[in-house]
């Protein structure tokens, strides 16, 4: 399936690696989803489906979570389109765009989540494109919507705009010269928050970083998006001060990492998840320095969704012990680089 | 006790996570504590939590609030109680039900009490124009304090057209 984020270009894309945004919506006078039976979400489901449908301008692929593999459920979630709390839940479902850009989340813990994730520094954008499935959607449905208090979601934490955008970006140079916990409390204290690549409560895994807002309530969806974008261009230039301090003064230094990464890469029989994260940050960072050429950002992208855990044992075609995940993973990353 | 992480070093963060009624216990030293993200983040101490805390924690209540009083939602049936309890709503009319209880609970999450953004198309019409008006009103206002008294007829003219959509649809 495709997936835009990971295959196509995007602005700034050399250290932004996405944007998304993602809009919670509930029906009216209808509990939430965990109190729901089987048969009323799945009453849901078709309203929805019929919904995003009516204008015919996307298709979508419908992924039910009660009759798909769990194999399935994780590889959707490596590559972003659904949430762990949906795969984890037999009423949820999600409608996946053709391009892979757009994923409504269905009876996750809100009725409704749509998601647009684009590849790059393009957060208007996500907002945008997010907006008019919105809208689109709100031509038949009724959301439960109160004039003071804006989108009514599950939980209090979601109230108002429903909206959660975020940026993920790679900040390897940073993290060389210790600046990073100095970066992510400054950030925290400004209303918004910084978490590792799979969302709350993951690692920081491979450099990368996901800056979103914490609040709903009370600001608009274009200050919101003004204030990641605010946010996430200056710690775009301090990253890039950074890298440029680093091959102004330790060259040779950076240059021996970069290309020993690119070596181990291109030569393991055997590597961990974890190690090759990490030496694709390095690779990553050395491309854009210009140490490496002829990699492309999106081919690093694609390396990186496709060696984590679940898209390696779809690549083999059957479930496999962690140690033998590491001998595929590594033969996938030789045959791509 | 050794950091369980990387076997080195003397292990300072002892996390105990309780799951589907099992008990796991890491203990970490500061740097793998930080490096996996733990140190910084609420681990063991969900959002449930957090929001129970804020609601129980000197929400100030209103005076004449009977407390064994427990209001239950008349569209899901879920008690203010259990609300308090899993920080999360049964239905968007628990809203309404649980009323001002709830404002500290925003201000404190949110640091604000009402919604600046998107009005819906289709059913939120009227309020859309009403909000309209509001921030035309308050051009008005800078037009005249600024003396741009050719754009300040504009403006009201243009609030007037507004109001008199919104007032014929009622």
């Amino acid at each position: 399936m495709m997936c835009g984020w990971i295959t196509q270009e995007g602005p700034q894309n050399e250290i932004v690696l996405s944007s998304r945004v993602r809009l919670a919506r509930n029906i009216v006078n209808t509990p939430f989803p965990s109190y729901l039976s089987v048969e009323e979400a799945y009453n849901l489901l078709n309203q929805v489906e019929t919904a995003v449908n009516k204008d015919g301008k996307r298709s979508y692929k419908l992924y039910n979570m009660s009759n798909m593999p769990v194999l399935e459920k994780q590889v959707l979630l490596e590559k972003h389109l659904i949430s762990p709390d949906l795969a984890k839940s037999v009423k949820g479902a999600a409608l996946v765009s053709e391009d892979g850009l757009i994923s409504i989340m269905i009876n996750e813990e809100d009725h409704i989540r749509i998601q647009s994730i684009l590849p790059g520094f393009q957060m208007k954008n996500a907002w945008d494109i997010g907006n008019e499935v919105d809208d689109l959607l709100e031509e038949t449905l009724d959301y439960t919507y109160d004039e003071k208090l804006g989108y009514l979601t599950c939980c209090p934490t979601n109230v108002g705009t429903g909206m959660r955008a975020s940026s993920m970006v790679h900040l390897p140079a940073l993290n060389m010269i210790g600046n990073i916990s100095k970066i992510l409390q400054t950030v925290t204290q400004i209303g918004l928050t910084i978490r590792g690549m799979y969302g709350e409560g993951t690692e920081f895994q491979g450099n990368l970083f996901q800056i979103s807002n914490q609040i709903t309530l009370g600001l608009s969806e274009d200050e919101i998006v003004e204030n990641i974008n605010a946010v996430t261009t200056q710690i775009v230039e301090k990253e890039r001060e950074a890298r440029n301090l680093l091959m102004n003064n330790n060259r040779i230094q950076l240059e021996d990492r970069v290309w020993r990464a690119l070596g181990i890469l291109r030569n393991a029989r055997v590597i961990t998840s974890q190690e090759a994260m990490k030496l694709l940050s390095d690779v990553r960072l050395g491309m854009d320095l210009n140490i490496i050429k002829n990699l492309t950002a999106t081919q690093l992208n694609e390396i990186m969704i496709e060696t984590q855990p679940a898209n390696v044992q779809k690549y083999a075609g059957e479930e496999l012990t962690p140690e033998a995940r590491d001998i595929i993973r590594a033969e996938i990353i030789r045959k791509k680089l | 006790m050794i950091c369980n992480e990387c076997g080195k070093k003397p292990a300072t963060v002892h996390i105990t996570k309780i799951e589907n009624g099992k008990k796991t216990n890491m203990h970490l030293c500061e740097q793998c504590a930080l490096a996996k993200g733990v140190l910084n983040m609420n681990m063991g101490f969900s959002i449930n939590d957090l929001l129970a805390g804020m609601l129980n924690a000197g929400a100030p209540l209103p005076i004449k609030v009977d407390f064994m009083e427990d209001p239950s939602c008349p569209v899901c049936g879920m008690k203010y109680s259990k609300f308090r309890e899993t920080g999360r709503f049964g239905c968007g009319n628990c809203y309404k039900t649980f009323g001002d209880r709830l404002t500290p609970l925003f201000r404190r999450v949110h640091g604000n009490i009402s919604h600046t953004g998107k009005i819906p198309k289709r059913t939120g019409g009227k309020l859309k124009i009403a909000r309209e008006i509001e921030s035309l009103k308050l051009q008005l206002t800078n037009a005249i304090n600024n003396e741009e008294y050719e754009k300040a007829a504009e403006l009201r003219d243009r609030i007037r057209a507004l109001e008199k959509k919104n007032g014929r649809d009622e």
